[in-house]
């Protein structure tokens, strides 16, 4: 069994090499371990967001909203930042936080309490956020010269090699495998997902599940909206307009099943870098950056294809444990 | 955990076991009630502006929904069904884009209809087949083709605009048929009769309803599923396409941006006008009533001067409220009738 899932992260890991050499050939560099680094670090915030919104999709619900709440949040420090430039970073870090999980606990709570859909309520508060940001800013942009150099420099100090944006995704990464992997949560979410009924007669709150991941998910997109808005050194009104699908195309790609209960952080993982290594290679070898979009939404499309292909051949698995694994081997043996 | 049943058993999408007179009268309630809503915001409106009481600034308040409506409509069966087309205004971008590029070629105003409603049936047919024949979900399929399709406009077009319309191109989005009725408010009235008659009529409307209530019962019933999907599909394809032609004669020009969101207001006019998003119910007469308050809210607050952007904040909080309120009604009575 572990074998067959590996199949698919490295079938995805294989193509990401095949494209980065395929790649060099036409820019020289491109392999260099420097220009991988940078790749990376640029494409980790796609990564963390994309963590984000594969937990909810995991519980089988979307977030449609993370790329307004990131705006929202974005705007909302970047603000604070130039009106008190006296307050500590750490403080506006715990901040943006705190107001992407509530923006996010209002997500879940609609999901949870008024069981809404959730494509429907992040439908609507992917405008009412972004619409708030406009509020908030009165259309108004903060610049790089009214934010204080500590909140600008943190995220591309170096260390070790990698800036500090690049040790968050990889901090994030790691906080999100234990999460799924290690915790309550984490099972009830592929439980949640896998098979509602099965999960609520487990004893699992499937609507508490969804809850908690959408905060999860908001307190990320938070996190987020400060690393944006202190990397691209801006916060206007329309930042990170769209993220939210490249944020599901991850998934996708990753393939991460929509319909909930399956999916791997490394393969959200890879499909983040996937589409992180075509942003970053098409200006490199000349093509317009205006075909990107284009070529995402093939990719979702032939990805959810493959997704599909594979999820009728192979059912749907929530517990790998070592039992399932036994029972399997049993079966072809038998 | 006494939540066990509760949760699982809610019938969501179940069918009632009879229609009795209260089922009926809750489905005529939710038009009543939005009719009401209407009238309010109306009589709002002339109170908060001077302006409002005009037949010409009315008949310009129309353009503020005709084109979404069209589109509207064909989603409203799509979602009865159980479906989604969020690729609905990348469609438009692309149909727009292809007619902007045909007009620069020269082809003359029927040329660039027949291309704007071809563009929106081929890119329907294109949802069609990954939908019905290959099987896969449609919220995540028309995510896709939504960037696939309004990325093929950004190729063509990159950060330019296509203008140079013919002009007599202009009369679908600009001309008035009689008085202050427009072209494309006419057009709005007849498709929804049409679409009214195709959806409570007809044989297929009925069995749009079967396959959102039920699609496993839908396909032991004989009704062939696959198939009804993929004119729906088509039929929102070659509306979106109209809808291209009403936009770009309206505009005059196309950028890849045209039309940026529609989506999302198209899907909340349709649950607006009190269609299920799980599916199974839900009426056209819903949807245009649903059209005309969108319409007017819009239009009163451009009156106030209330920016756009704030508006959609408005248009996000009726989409959530108006799903929640007959979800929290349903409690209380519950709650009421223990």
């Amino acid at each position: 069994m572990s074998r067959l899932l590996k199949k698919r992260e490295t079938l995805l890991f294989v193509i990401i090499l095949v494209m980065i050499a395929g790649f060099s050939t036409r820019a020289a560099g491109f392999a260099e371990p420097g220009n991988l680094s940078n790749i990376f670090n640029d494409t980790s915030i796609l990564i963390i967001l994309a963590l984000a919104q594969m937990t909810v999709i995991l519980t089988k619900s979307i977030d449609l909203s993370v790329a307004a709440n990131l705006a929202f949040t974005g705007m909302a420090v970047a603000m604070l930042n130039a009106t008190f430039p006296g307050i500590p970073l750490a403080a506006l870090v715990v901040v943006a936080i705190v107001i992407g999980a509530a923006l996010g606990a209002i997500n879940g709570y609609l999901v949870w309490a008024l069981e809404m859909p959730p494509i429907v309520v992040t439908l609507g508060t992917l405008t009412i956020y972004r619409g708030m940001a406009f509020v908030l800013s009165g259309g108004t942009w903060v610049n790089a010269h009214q934010m204080t150099p500590v909140f600008l420099n943190v995220p591309r100090t170096m260390f070790l090699g990698l800036p500090v944006l690049g040790w968050i995704g990889i901090a994030i990464v790691a906080l999100i495998y234990f999460i799924l992997k290690y915790t309550p949560f984490g099972r009830a979410a592929y439980a949640a997902g896998g098979n509602a009924v099965a999960a609520v007669y487990a004893g699992v709150d499937v609507g508490r599940t969804r809850f908690f991941a959408f905060v999860l998910s908001g307190a990320l997109a938070g996190l987020s909206g400060y690393l944006w808005v202190s990397r691209y050194a801006v916060a206007y009104v329309d930042i990170a307009n769209g993220f939210e699908l490249d944020s599901v195309a991850a998934c996708v790609i990753g393939g991460i099943s929509i319909a909930g209960g399956v999916g791997s952080v490394a393969g959200t993982v890879l499909g983040a870098l996937f589409l992180g290594v075509i942003k970053n290679a098409l200006p490199v070898i000349g093509i317009s950056p205006f075909t990107q979009m284009a070529i995402s939404g093939t990719v979702i499309i032939l990805a959810v294809v493959f997704n599909a292909r594979r999820e009728r051949n192979r059912g749907r698995i929530i517990l790998r444990d070592k039992a399932a694994r036994d029972s399997l081997t049993n079966e072809v043996a038998a | 955990m006494s939540a066990v049943p509760k949760t699982q058993n809610e019938p969501r999408r179940a069918i009632p076991d009879r229609l009795g007179t209260q089922f009926k009268r809750i489905i005529a309630s939710w038009e009543v009630l939005l009719l009401g809503v209407a009238i309010l915001i109306f009589i709002f409106n002339s109170l908060a502006s001077p302006y409002f009481l005009d037949a010409y600034n009315l008949s310009d308040a129309t353009f503020n929904f005709t084109e979404k409506a069209m589109i509207a409509f064909a989603m409203a069966l799509l979602i009865i069904a159980g479906e989604i087309d969020l690729s609905v205004a990348a469609i438009i971008a692309l149909a727009s884009t292809a007619m902007g590029y045909a007009a620069q070629a020269g082809v003359d105003t029927v040329g660039l209809v027949a291309i704007g409603l071809g563009v929106g049936l081929v890119c329907g047919l294109f949802n069609g087949i990954l939908v019905s024949v290959l099987k896969l979900p449609s919220i995540v399929v028309t995510i896709g083709t939504m960037s696939l399709f309004r990325g093929i406009s950004y190729i063509v077009l990159g950060d330019q605009a296509f203008g140079g319309y013919p002009e007599d191109f202009a009369f679908f989005g600009q001309g008035y048929v009689v008085w202050v009725f427009s072209f494309e408010f006419v057009l709005f009235i007849v498709l929804a009769i049409l679409f009214a008659i195709l959806l409570h009529a007809t044989n297929f409307g009925r069995q749009v309803y079967v396959i959102g209530n039920n699609e496993f019962a839908a396909r032991f019933s004989g009704i062939p599923v696959e198939r009804i999907k993929f004119i729906l599909f088509l039929l929102t394809g070659v509306m979106s396409g109209l809808a291209a032609v009403c936009l770009t004669s309206r505009l005059g020009s196309t950028r890849p941006s045209i039309a940026q969101g529609w989506e999302l207001e198209v899907v909340t006019m349709v649950v607006l006008g009190g269609v299920s998003i799980l599916g199974g119910s839900g009426t056209i007469g819903g949807v245009v009533i649903a059209a005309f308050v969108m319409g007017l809210v819009t239009f009163g607050l451009g009156l106030l001067n209330v920016p756009g952007i704030v508006m959609s904040i408005f248009i996000g909080l009726l989409l959530i409220i108006t799903i929640a309120l007959p979800i929290i009604a349903r409690r209380i009575k519950a709650m009421s009738g223990k």
